[in-house]
């Protein structure tokens, strides 16, 4: 699978919510795209991840 | 001395001296709601009207201060106003024929809808990081065909070159640096910010216009 541009590790029964967790993401400051569509953040818990996949994660930080 | 006002046709005479018909048109008839009227959301509102985009739906709960004068685009004279009076003051004043909606309200989940059903196109100019993802997330959620263009990490100074616009997905752009935040101590400066928010208008304008084209490529086929 892509994240971010990047070629990473992959494992079957892989979620969105499992990604974020190894990535010590903060849920509520992020945006996750697979293959370029929005991920609904009630289902970061179920929605799983494929090896062909594209993920996007789009991580916000302050200031405006 | 009372200056006159100019006349609706002679500002569009001047927008034609500058682009093509065509494309005065489609900005005149594009609405573009901004959410946020910091530093990122006042500098984007500014750019977009000056650019002749006719309709703008500027959104914020909040007063002008003291610490906006740093970086966002209000004087003296506004301390103590609604941002979305003192902005759609400023931007009546570059033209005063533009269609100027106003929502002096905090942006929520429940009122998402309602905000931005209209606009064709979404810009995200918030300063708290929760809330620029409560709104794309929610945004993307709710309108999945209407463009988003957001900023995160524009904090500190120097380092222009960082300042990219990337497209993240089918309808989502994200301006800046990505990293910059205010979370590592950096201060938010006039130029950087103003640097992200050219960012999202010219992405904005680009969405606009190319839009255009893509829709005359479907008519000749």
């Amino acid at each position: 699978m892509i994240v971010n541009g990047e070629k990473t590790a992959w494992e079957a029964g892989l979620t969105v919510e499992k990604l974020l967790e190894a990535g010590n993401y903060r849920t509520d400051r992020v945006a996750v795209e697979k293959n370029g569509e929005i991920v609904p953040k009630k289902n970061y818990p179920t929605e799983e991840i494929l090896e062909e996949d594209k993920i996007e994660i789009v991580s916000f930080v302050g200031g405006g | 001395m009372e200056k006159r006002v100019p006349s609706r046709e002679e500002l569009q005479n001047a927008l034609l001296a500058r682009c093509t018909g065509e494309e005065v048109e489609r900005l005149g008839n594009a609405e573009v709601a901004v959410a946020g009227l910091g530093g990122l959301g006042s500098h984007v509102s500014v750019f977009l009207a000056r650019a002749g985009v006719g309709h703008l739906h500027l959104v914020d709960f909040d007063k002008v201060d003291l610490t906006n004068l740093n970086r966002q685009h209000y004087f003296i004279s506004h301390l103590g106003m609604d941002k979305t009076e003192a902005l759609k003051e400023q931007l009546l004043q570059i033209n005063p024929w533009l269609d100027i909606k106003t929502s002096c309200q905090r942006v929520t989940e429940e009122n998402i809808p309602r905000l931005f059903q209209n606009a064709d196109i979404i810009c995200e100019a918030f300063d708290r990081p929760e809330n620029k993802a409560m709104l794309v997330n929610r945004c993307l959620e709710l309108f999945p065909e209407k463009p988003l263009v957001c900023a995160s990490g524009m904090g500190g100074f120097g380092r222009s070159n960082a300042i990219v616009t990337r497209q993240v997905g089918r309808n989502l752009y994200l301006c800046g640096d990505g990293t910059s935040g205010i979370e590592e101590g950096q201060g938010l400066a006039a130029p950087r910010v103003a640097l992200c928010a050219a960012h999202e208008a010219n992405q904005i304008l680009e969405l606009i216009l190319n839009d255009r084209k893509k829709k005359e490529m479907r008519e000749e086929k």
